[in-house]
This record gives C-alpha cells, structure tokens and sequence, in this order.
C-alpha cells in the first residue's frame, strides 16, 4: 500500500468524522440548525434548542471516543489472537461487565448508571484478567488460540450464570435489558470525565506497541529473534485492549460489530500495518458508532433505536461476507 | 571483535521431555556450521535453545562469554538471528514493508526509520536480488522467492550470527542451491557465521564447513565434512546403510543409501 493513498484516506475519513459528529449533534427528534450549534458553542444563549445541543454535545464526544476505542481494540484483540474474527470481547470482556452489572441489580439493588459503570468496568477487567489466566497455563504460555479458547469458554459459563440470575426475576431483566442493548444515549459529562483516563491510556499503550505488534505478526519464533518479548507485548496489547473496551462497555453497554468489522474493512484498505492500522481503525470507528447513532435517532423518531441494534444490523451482512470471502486467512 | 556463540552443558527440551542432552558445542566464527540427524533428534530443538527460544533445563548458551538470557533482548537481537521454518507473513504487506521489520531491533518506539535504516534495508535486497519486487506483495511471491524475502529481512537484521531452521524445505532442487548459494556468498563477503539445520546429507556435506551430527539429543560427532560424513556414522545416526563416494564436482563427500536395495 502506497503511503500516499494511506494520508489521503487519513483526511477523507478525518472529514467524515468531522461531518457526522456535526450531524449528530444537529439531528435527532428535534433537530436543530447551524446557528443554534454556533449559539451553544460560543455564546451563553440560552433556549430550548440550545440546551437539546449542549445535551447531545457530550452523547457525540463519546460516541466518538466509544467509537475510535472499538475500533482500536478489535485491531488489538485480532492481532494478539492472530484471528481476523476476534472482536474486543474476545477476552469475554462483555460477559464478565454484564454479570457484575447483573449481580449488582439483582442483589445490591444499583439503579443508578453512574454505578453501573464500575461495575461494569471491574467486572470486564477481572474476567479478562481471569481468561488471560487460564490462557497462560501450560509452558508456552498465552498463545493466540489458547486466548480465543479460553475466552469462548469462559464468556458461555458466564453468559449462563447471567442468564440463571436474570431469569426467574422479571424486575432485573428490565433494567438489566436497558443496560445490555448498547446505547450511547446515557453519556453524561461526569461519566465520561470518569471514563476518560483510561481511553487515553488505552490509546497510547496501543500506539506505542504499534511496532513491536508488527513484529510480533511475523510469528512468536522470529519475533522473538528480533528482540521481541512475544509474552509481555500480547499482555500489554491485551490490556489496552480490555481497558478500551472495558470502559466503552461499562457505560454504554455491548456494543457489537464495530470492534470487528472496521479493522476487518481498514485492513482490507491499507493492508495490516499497525501504524496505520491502528489511527485509520480508530477513525473508522468513530464514524460507523455516530452514523449508527444517528440512524438510530432518525429512523425511529421521536423515540430511538439503541446504537448496538443498529451495529447488529448493519454488521451482519458485512459478517457474513468476511466468512464467505475466500481470501480470508489467519493473520 | 567478532561475536562468539557457544553452549556449555546444554540440555533443553518442552516440560519434562528432555530432549536436548548435554551438548557441548562451539560454533566455529566466520564459518558455515550444518546440524544434522534424523527427524526427531532434537537438531531444532538444539537450535531454538541456542537462540533463546526454548530455555536450557540445564547448562547454558553464551555469546561472548556472557549467558544469552542476560542479554537484553533488543542488543541480543543485534548479533544473532534466526530465520525460523516458518515465519507468518502478515496480510497484504510489501516486499520492502517486509524487509524492513528486521530493522526492529534498531529503532526506537514511535519513530520512523533513520536514513541508515532504508540504506541498509535496500542494500539486502540489491544482495538477494529483489529489489524489482520491492513494491510487490510478499503473498504473490513464489516460495523460492519468498524465501529470498526472509533471507533479506535477515540481512537486514545485521546480526553476526545467523541460524537458519530448514531454509531449503518446500523449495525444489534449484530454489534449494540458490538459497545455499546466497548463504555462501554472504558468508564470505560480511564474515557472517552461520548456523543451520539441514536434512539433506550431500547438500550439507557441499555447503559446509563444520557439521554437527546429532542422534537421540546428543552431539555423535563434529568436524569437517569429510571428518563426519562416513558410512559409520551415517548408520549410527540415521541408522542407515549408505556407500559414500567423492562428489564430482566439489570433491567433497557425498552419500549414496543402500536400504533394501541389493
């Protein structure tokens, strides 16, 4: 891949972003025009419609960050694996945050979203931790398809501890579903304040490892012949990506697809170097989860479409077609 | 001074298989070294533990008289190399994009490559000849080419010791004697000591200029070709009745096996 075609995807694709986080504040059940966007940013104006924007300026910003975090986590996560199906939860990061979030409804009686992102947060990253685990047992350590096995089998033994909470009690399985659709909608400035350390731990931890996770895509053998040590870099690699995904998770709920088709479509692109992979992914990212978002709000106007069902359903075409692409290979 | 790779005691294996035994070896500097044995012997294993990628059980490998494992891994990827059996080719990626990623021990996090970086990665391939296919994708490539590819990344690696895990596997005979040849030839121009596994037994006795014979995990024998390649040997590590005659063309041993055969 040519490295001018990579910039020049690099400005389209930052342009896109640019054109849909303005959509997305401007768009909704009540929209609004430009004037009244520049009345919100710049002056102290106050009405109806400027307050609809401030309320949606902190729902797009972190649509963007939800965005770019999936996005870069589902490149991580496919790499450290070596599978080009692994998504973000692939370390059963989604199941371990809906049963901490699930436990706290159903015996700690948490209502309160605020609360619902540490749980889900610590129970994302404890699960992680727990499948890393199980996946370094045994003298080689964690191989790529000892991860994606112990993380299979771990996300199906909490999913059914989930479900055997859930079930029989009809209350939590209503705040529970509100929680476990994926929506953006909730993000209040506080939250993602909150939140906002650990995208940029992630993002920069995932950076910085560009190079040595191109190396490590050479194979564990020459990796290490290159100076790589192949244990520590997938551990770190891993923990950027549960801290990406763990804090998206938390306070928007699962949000399927977009960790795995924007790496998937970005590597199908510009080819499978991570330092650009990586940016490109991240941007990539950003859009689909807005444009996702705004369809959501649109089409179902005045009420709205959680954004993860919008994911679902323009991702599993794009899933479908990755699966029946013959040139689909291991990475 | 120029880097020196040895191995005192050496036993290694995978959990509580042994399969290395107490191997003594020094590799000769600025020479050709092949290993040989039968399928299963442990000559991969010999070789991984001598880069790092299996650890010892006991003993221990050095390079200049210091333990390879208290190296840090960036310098020691600096003077020894491995080219392993089978190296994964990322999706999509260019011959030069490729070539380039054995400039890693190099380069510091987050920056690009130096001007010395792309002098030395272009250098390599002008000397396996492909630079012509610096623009294409490795996927394309046919294996014999391909192999140039990892060869090239090696080079670039710039190391003084390079280990090579079956180079020649999967290509055909002439893909087998060109690669053969590369290493010859970059063996006399940068004095760089190699190191290889080899299954063929006349192809290692033409190349060579030390071999290590190795049966069940232990060093049989080692010296010069015409040292080891004899007919006891060969049946004491192969098990295998053989007539060794002179190669006509290097006048160097060359084995002709019997089996069942009259």
């Amino acid at each position: 891949m040519r490295k001018k075609n990579v910039y020049f995807l690099f400005v389209i694709l930052s342009l896109c972003l640019i054109v849909v986080s303005a959509l997305s504040i401007l768009y909704g059940s009540k929209s609004v025009d430009m004037e009244t966007l520049f009345d919100a940013l710049f002056t102290n104006k106050e009405s109806f419609s400027i307050s609809v924007v401030q309320a949606r300026i902190p729902r797009t910003l972190f649509g963007i960050l939800a965005g770019a975090s999936l996005g870069v986590s589902g490149c991580l996560m496919q790499s450290i694996t070596r599978n080009p199906i692994a998504d973000p939860s692939i370390l059963g990061i989604n199941t371990g945050a809906s049963l901490f979030v699930v436990v706290g409804i159903a015996f700690f009686s948490i209502s309160s979203p605020s609360q619902y992102i540490w749980l889900g947060f610590t129970g994302a990253i404890l699960t992680a931790i727990l499948v890393y685990g199980i996946a370094s047992v045994g003298q080689s350590g964690a191989t790529p398809i000892k991860l994606a096995l112990a993380g299979a089998a771990t996300s199906m033994a909490l999913m059914s501890l989930v479900n055997t909470i859930m079930l029989p009690n009809s209350q939590v399985m209503d705040s529970f579903r509100f929680w476990q659709t994926g929506s953006i909608g909730g993000a209040k400035w506080n939250m993602i304040l909150v939140l906002l350390p650990y995208f940029i731990l992630g993002l920069l931890l995932s950076f910085y490892l560009s190079s040595s996770l191109n190396t490590l895509a050479l194979g564990d053998e020459l990796a290490t012949s290159l100076g790589i040590n192949s244990k520590k870099v997938r551990a770190m690699a891993a923990f950027a990506g549960v801290l990406l995904c763990g804090a998206t998770t938390a306070l928007a709920g699962p949000i399927a697809f977009v960790g795995l088709m924007v790496p998937h479509i970005m590597r199908l692109l510009i080819g499978s170097n991570m330092h650009y992979l990586l940016p490109l992914s991240a941007l990539g990212g950003s859009i689909l989860l807005l444009g996702a978002d705004i369809i959501g709000r649109v089409i179902a106007s005045p009420a709205e479409l959680e954004v993860g069902i919008i994911t679902a359903i323009l991702g599993a075409p794009v899933f479908i077609y990755i699966v029946r692409k013959v040139k689909i290979r291991s990475l | 001074m120029t880097d020196c790779l040895y191995a005192e005691h050496l036993s290694s294996g995978y959990g509580n298989h042994t399969i290395v035994k107490d191997v003594d070896l020094v590799l000769p500097e600025h020479k050709i070294s092949v290993i040989i044995g039968s399928n299963g012997c442990g000559k991969s294993t010999l070789l991984k533990t001598l880069c790092k990628l299996v650890l010892p059980s006991n003993g221990a490998v050095y390079l200049n008289n210091k333990d390879i494992h208290k190296y840090p891994s960036k310098a020691l990827a600096k003077n020894l190399g491995l080219m392993p059996q089978s190296p994964i080719v990322p999706e999509g990626i260019t011959v030069a994009d490729l070539v380039a990623r054995g400039r890693f021990p190099y380069r510091q996090p987050l920056k690009g490559m130096s001007k010395e970086d792309y002098q030395i990665v272009s250098e390599a391939m002008d000397m396996m000849g492909i630079s012509d296919l610096a623009d294409r994708c490795v996927d394309e490539l046919s294996g014999g080419q391909r192999q140039r590819v990892w060869l090239a990344l090696a080079l670039a690696q710039d190391t003084d010791i390079l280990l090579l895990d079956e180079p020649t596997t999967f290509l055909d005979i002439s893909y087998q004697i060109e690669i053969l040849d590369l290493l010859t030839e970059l063996n006399q121009k940068k004095g760089t000591t190699i190191a290889m596994v080899l299954h063929d037994i006349n192809l290692s006795a033409r190349y060579a200029d030390y071999i290590f014979a190795i049966s069940n995990g232990k060093l049989l024998a080692h010296g010069t070709p015409e040292e080891i390649i004899n007919e006891e040997i060969i049946r004491e590590v192969y098990g295998l009745n053989s007539k060794i005659i002179k190669d006509p063309i290097t006048q160097r041993p060359m084995i002709i096996p019997i089996g069942k055969c009259k």
